[in-house]
């Protein structure tokens, strides 16, 4: 016994110096576990991370939120997405008084402009929105404050800016008061937005300028109908009622008879967590079925690079069985070359993986999640690539003749 | 009386080609004492590959008896043969046959690795240095093969086979690949080892080379054609001094 382990201990190193050998095809062998299990890595973390991502996000929305925006419309028969939105400020105006489970509304209306101020100039997102949008999004102003009804109701050009504008367009200086131009149209800034941070798409919402509704229908986008309704429910608990309060409302509004298609649809935070989730979880087996493939590729050549091996090393075997290695310890040596070779690129791997996902959180602002789990289940994988796809090999090995191989040129 | 370590009765080997039927060996017997220097000569196709292959356990009989160090070794099975072949035999090939980009010394453990010795690797390397010292070669323990000449690998190779103290050292053509002053030499060690007590079977067709034996055994067409028995064996010019 005490010698069967000592002998395990000699073939482990016989093993270990066949590989120290071969450095670089050692390392070639080892490099499609090495993309695989990076890739494993990589996926499962920023997958994690942009789940938890979209989850904050989400959540940052409020659980009482709900969109509505404009659907599908029949005109002279032809159903379609026309594009063009049947929902008016008025709209807006009438759920606010007549829905009851409803207790904010701003109507929205979004374009896209480059801004100027003094010498600088930033390509950014304007929203047109109300005074019930911060609360709706419980999102505050940090410094100075958000524009008022009346500001709404004269059009004035005013406006608040998130912290990246902020940073583009006043990189010394106060923002508070001071003049942007947007497409030639000067507006105050009267507020500066808290940070919020990326969205669940990785979209930087700090990058966005709001200003009344009125002022961006009038002076930027020359819209007269809404790109959006943004709505918050009264509590948690009447989402679902508010929901219908307002189909009721907007189909009376709209002359749409009873199950006929709505010009408008509706999604509150629930929905779209679910549908983000579905997509991500969609996003994340895809990649995870690349990384399973990538993986069995790499077993693969393991088993392409052990298979050569043997057979450029059947003298050696051939050595090695003369002078009494058994059927076993010739395959223990090179299924534990091919396991240490897994090992190996699955060590590698993992670091490459949770390099490559740094830099993913660097560059698209995800957080990333590594856990244990899949560092575990990538070593476990990779040994058992190893095992899998060495076992044909060392057990062709094992089987060779002596006196055929030593014959072996 | 020397008692004997090899003893062959009735030895047969038949391959079968599809419907052919090759008699490689057909009915040999040989006894092969302890001390013994016996070479064993015949052309190719006589059956003495086929000979030293059952000799040093890498292949088994068709049908006799074989005793090896008083173990009947005809019909052990692969991993057993590996066993006896490990602790028994000592083989020294015509090609040198030595692990490449590996030490001298590391080279000689190798037998070590594999059998039931249980050894610590202190062990295991004072034992490879005494093979090596052995061999007259002192100061190239660490060298490669690739550092190494021809004469200086078979050296490693003899001490490799040396190195587990074996019934028999079994030389299969071991000069093939040297030239006739390095072949001198390498037969002057196998000389001086068995003077010293050790078994040597050598197998070759050079007759220079097997008279340094004390004993020429001739193969042919599958059966021993003569056993002759040298008075005076022929002296290898060389002694055993590192070359």
């Amino acid at each position: 016994m005490k010698n069967s382990i000592q002998r395990m201990g000699n073939i482990t190193i016989v093993g270990l110096k066949a590989i120290s050998r071969n450095k670089l095809r050692s390392f070639l062998t080892a490099l499609g576990i090495i993309i695989g299990v990076g890739c494993v890595i990589a996926v499962v973390a920023i997958g994690n991370g942009a789940t938890k991502s979209v989850e904050n996000t989400i959540n940052s929305l409020g659980t009482n939120y709900i969109m509505v925006f404009p659907g599908a419309s029949t005109s002279g028969g032809a159903r379609m997405f026309t594009g063009n939105s049947a929902l008016t400020p008025e709209d807006a105006e009438g759920i606010k008084q007549e829905c009851p489970a409803v207790s904010y509304v701003s109507p929205t209306v979004r374009t896209a402009a480059q801004v100027v101020a003094g010498e600088l100039n930033w390509g950014t997102s304007i929203q047109g929105a109300s005074t019930d949008y911060p609360l709706i999004r419980s999102w505050n102003v940090a410094q100075g404050t958000f524009f008022t009804d009346a500001d709404v109701k004269a059009a004035a050009k005013v406006c608040v800016v998130g912290s990246t504008v902020v940073d583009n367009l006043f990189p010394n200086a106060d923002a508070i008061g001071q003049i942007v131009r947007i497409k030639n149209v000067p507006f105050r800034v009267v507020g500066v937005l808290e940070k919020k941070g990326g969205n669940m798409m990785g979209q930087d919402q700090d990058d966005t300028i709001i200003a009344p509704y009125t002022t961006v229908m009038k002076r930027l986008s020359g819209k007269t109908k809404l790109d959006m309704i943004q709505v918050s429910a009264a509590s948690a608990d009447q989402v679902q009622e508010a929901q219908n309060q307002v189909d009721a409302y907007l189909r009376q509004r709209h002359r749409i008879p009873p199950g006929g298609d709505a010009d408008f649809q509706m999604r509150s935070q629930e929905e779209i967590a679910q549908t983000q989730a579905a997509s991500m979880g969609i996003l994340r087996n895809l990649l995870l079925a690349i990384a399973a493939v990538s993986l069995f590729v790499g077993g693969i050549g393991i088993m392409n690079i052990m298979l050569v091996s043997v057979t450029e090393r059947t003298r050696e075997i051939g050595i090695r069985m003369a002078i009494g290695a058994k059927g076993r310890h010739v395959m223990l040596q090179f299924l534990f070359e091919a396991v240490t070779l897994a090992i190996v690129g699955g060590v590698i791997g993992v670091g490459m993986g949770v390099g490559a996902s740094v830099l993913v959180a660097r560059f698209l602002k995800w957080p990333i999640i590594v856990t244990p789990t899949s560092i575990l289940m990538s070593f476990g994988v990779a040994a058992a690539v190893g095992i899998f796809f060495g076992f044909y090999p060392a057990r062709k090995a094992a089987r060779l003749d002596p006196i055929d191989a030593l014959r072996y040129e | 009386m020397a008692k004997p370590v090899i003893e062959i009765r009735d030895l047969t080997k038949v391959y079968k080609m599809g419907d052919f039927e090759v008699r490689a060996l057909n009915g040999v017997n040989l006894t092969v004492d302890t001390g013994e220097f016996v070479a064993i000569m015949g052309p190719s196709g006589s059956g003495k590959s086929t000979l030293m292959n059952i000799l040093g356990c890498l292949d088994r009989p068709t049908a006799g008896t074989y005793l090896l160090d008083d173990v009947d070794v005809s019909q052990l099975d692969r991993d057993e043969r590996a066993v006896i072949r490990n602790a028994k035999i000592g083989f020294v090939f015509q090609s040198f046959n030595l692990l490449a980009r590996t030490s001298a010394v590391e080279n000689t453990e190798l037998p070590l690795l594999y059998g039931e010795f249980g050894w610590a690797r202190a062990q295991r390397r004072k034992a490879a240095m005494d093979a090596l010292h052995r061999v007259g070669l002192q100061g190239r323990e660490q060298n490669q093969p690739s550092q190494l000449s021809g004469g200086q690998q078979q050296r490693v190779a003899i001490a490799r086979a040396l190195v587990t103290n074996p019934a028999i050292l079994l030389a299969d053509e071991p000069t093939g690949n040297l030239d006739s002053q390095t072949s001198e030499e390498i037969m002057g060690i196998f000389q001086a080892l068995n003077d010293e007590g050790k078994t040597v079977v050598l197998i070759t067709h050079e007759p220079d080379i097997a008279e340094h034996a004390k004993r020429i055994v001739h193969v042919r067409d599958g059966v021993i054609q003569q056993d002759q028995r040298i008075a005076q064996r022929r002296a290898a010019a060389a002694k055993r001094a590192a070359s």
